[in-house]
């Protein structure tokens, strides 16, 4: 692959004692949209304000181009940013906010006129310029931050949950629409947010963070097929997460005690010692349920303690005996029956679709 | 609650407050209007202002009173703008310190600051020997009993008014903004006066109307760091009432002045907002 555009080496920030970013090391090329996803508190809009130079880094080495900047300040490191906030200039006309940083630049007015006209064009505004920040409602904000920060072509976009107070509906379209326009322009993107899904659907990469630390980076599937912790799995979409002791390992599976009388056969390739303490992970849409079971491997005969209609999925809690309770996702297409509480059902698993951490 | 009971609470809350307006402003306020137009020789009429008008010395009075606020009001917003902004930008121990600095002033008597003027103006002062110690002049520099007196004392009295507000509208602007435009490659002088300047106007138009309208009736320091060949409409009104007990033309001085602030407020009502001036 080429040089990356934006390089962190062990990239540290302290607050006193407090470490918001712990030796974080992250490469984004050209072209990409990588996400820093994470709960609040671990660190990513820090990181974020690293890279844009609005925070210091105590330790550690920012690159872009090649180029050292930790000394630059922000001005200098030709990159568009948008805030949560949005942060229009509430005294300037939609026009007057996408102009500023071409004015900034000594672009000639008639130029100016032509691409803040175009960048409009592309967030759909068109017909706003002449509107105040305050006479827009919060998606066309959004839109207007967006055309901001994209219009002087800074070669680093950095997004800093920019759809954080939108409401769903508006979030999703806007997802898209963002999407569709960071591949037309190619602009390489680095986008915090700790919505799981958001960074599903938008990133070509996503770095999880937890406490301060880039805990797995990866595309959005291989992080959601291989966690690297069990805190990853947890994080990015929803997992039944079960504790339990190694009973015994053969050639490619592990077989785990998770309560008494019931055992999960794991496929890996790990080899865990006999009576080493566990923790396994499932997705609930991995689980099947039915009301006659097979016998086999990972087979268990359960309870339905309550089940949720959402629409296109119906969720199950079920209880399979001494006390192990597993969430059970189903999709719903009009056919299937659904279960009511207190219904006998075998809930079924396969082994590939079990992770063990160590 | 019906817009009957509504009346009658506010009525309740705010009755008070207005009786006692009535009695001590009003009333007098009044008066005094009655006292403009009825008291000259010729009986009711408008005979007191025609002689306000009419006597070049009141209107150049007028006209320095005005002259000597507007300079005031440059001055104050001068060196209240870079001090206010310090205040947003210091953390929690100096911002108190600063504000220590810039109320103190204000709750130290008039009198004893004006005083305290004229003992570092004065010919023998201890500016002018310190400058003349330093070689700076060798002629002590006139700066009592004209008008760089009075507005370098009417400066400094009413310099709170002016940096109270600018601290506050440049506190409320969203530091962000500042960012956004760092970030879009705008330096700090470019933030400044594409951002801070045009976001702290109310601030400004705030601390002007204070100072000015403030500055129009001064009294004491001009009075004091002026002399007799700095007269100010307050002193006009002064000497008719005191020793030319010319109620009817100090009556009407005082109308005009009254007149002059009123259209100020209204004026700065219709373009900021009278409701910015303590936000």
């Amino acid at each position: 692959m080429s040089e990356p555009l934006v390089t962190l080496r062990a990239v540290s920030k302290h607050y006193g004692r407090a470490i918001a970013v712990n030796n974080v090391s992250l490469d984004v090329f050209e072209g990409e949209f990588v996400t820093l996803l994470g709960p609040s508190g671990s660190g990513k809009t820090t990181t974020l304000m690293l890279i844009a130079g609005f925070e210091t880094p105590t330790s550690g080495e920012i690159r872009i181009r090649g180029a050292s900047v930790v000394s630059r300040p922000p001005e200098k490191r030709d990159i568009g940013m948008v805030f949560q906030s949005y942060a229009l200039f509430p005294h300037m006309s939609v026009f007057d906010n996408v102009a500023y940083a071409l004015r900034t630049r000594r672009v000639p007015s008639t130029e100016v006129g032509e691409r803040v006209a175009r960048v409009l064009d592309a967030v759909h505004m068109s017909g706003f310029a002449e509107r105040y920040p305050r006479q827009l409602s919060g998606g066309q904000q959004q839109r207007v931050a967006v055309a901001r920060a994209l219009v002087y072509r800074p070669s680093l976009l950095l997004m800093d949950e920019p759809l954080g107070a939108l409401d769903k509906k508006l979030r999703e379209e806007m997802q898209s629409e963002l999407k569709d326009l960071q591949r037309t322009l190619g602009v390489t993107t680095l986008y915090v947010t700790h919505d799981q899904q958001e960074a599903l659907a938008l990133s070509d990469r996503i770095a999880i963070m937890n406490a301060g630390d880039v805990v797995q980076i990866g595309a959005p599937l291989a992080l959601y097929e291989h966690p690297a912790t069990d805190f990853v799995a947890g994080f990015l979409g929803d997992v039944n997460t079960l504790d339990g002791v190694v009973a015994g390992a053969e050639t490619g599976v592990v077989r785990v005690e998770i309560a008494d009388g019931i055992e999960v056969t794991v496929a890996t390739a790990a080899r865990p010692s006999a009576g080493k303490r566990v923790r396994l992970t499932l997705r609930p849409e991995r689980l099947d349920l039915a009301t006659t079971g097979g016998g086999g491997v990972n087979c268990w005969r359960g309870r339905v303690r309550g089940a949720t209609f959402r629409g296109e999925l119906v969720r199950y809690d079920v209880e399979l005996g001494s006390g192990v309770v597993v969430t059970v996702s189903r999709p719903y297409r009009g056919q299937e029956t659904i279960f009511g509480p207190g219904q006998e059902v075998f809930v079924r698993s396969r082994p590939d679709d079990w992770r063990v951490f160590g | 609650m019906s817009p009957r009971s509504t009346w009658r609470q506010a009525g309740l809350l705010v009755g008070p407050a207005l009786l006692l307006l009535a009695a001590v402003y009003l009333y007098p306020l009044g008066r005094l209007f009655v006292l403009s137009v009825g008291g000259g020789p010729g009986g009711a009429g408008l005979e007191a202002y025609r002689r306000l008008a009419e006597s070049s010395v009141y209107v150049d009075v007028l006209l320095r009173t005005t002259r000597i606020s507007v300079v005031v009001t440059l001055v104050c917003l001068l060196a209240a703008y870079p001090v206010a902004y310090v205040m947003t930008r210091v953390g929690p121990a100096w911002f108190r310190v600063l504000m220590v600095f810039v109320l103190l002033p204000l709750w130290t008597s008039i009198l004893v600051r004006t005083y305290a003027w004229m003992v570092l103006l004065q010919a023998n002062g201890v500016l002018n020997n310190v400058l003349r110690w330093l070689r700076v002049i060798d002629e002590p520099l006139r700066l009592m009993y004209n008008e760089t007196g009075v507005v370098i004392g009417m400066a400094q009295v009413l310099l709170p008014f002016a940096i109270l507000p600018l601290y506050a509208s440049l506190r409320s602007i969203d530091p962000r903004l500042s960012r956004a435009a760092q970030s879009m490659g705008a330096g700090p002088w470019r933030r400044f006066y594409s951002l801070t300047l045009p976001l702290s106007m109310p601030g400004m138009a705030t601390a002007a109307l204070l100072v000015f309208v403030q500055g129009l009736g001064f009294f004491i320091t001009p009075a004091l760091l002026g002399g007799s060949r700095v007269i100010t409409l307050a002193m006009v009104i002064e000497t008719q009432v005191v020793d030319l007990l010319d109620w009817s033309l100090a009556s009407a001085a005082a109308m005009v002045l009254l007149v002059l602030t009123a259209a100020l407020v209204v004026g700065f009502d219709r373009l900021v907002g009278l409701d910015r001036v303590w936000a």
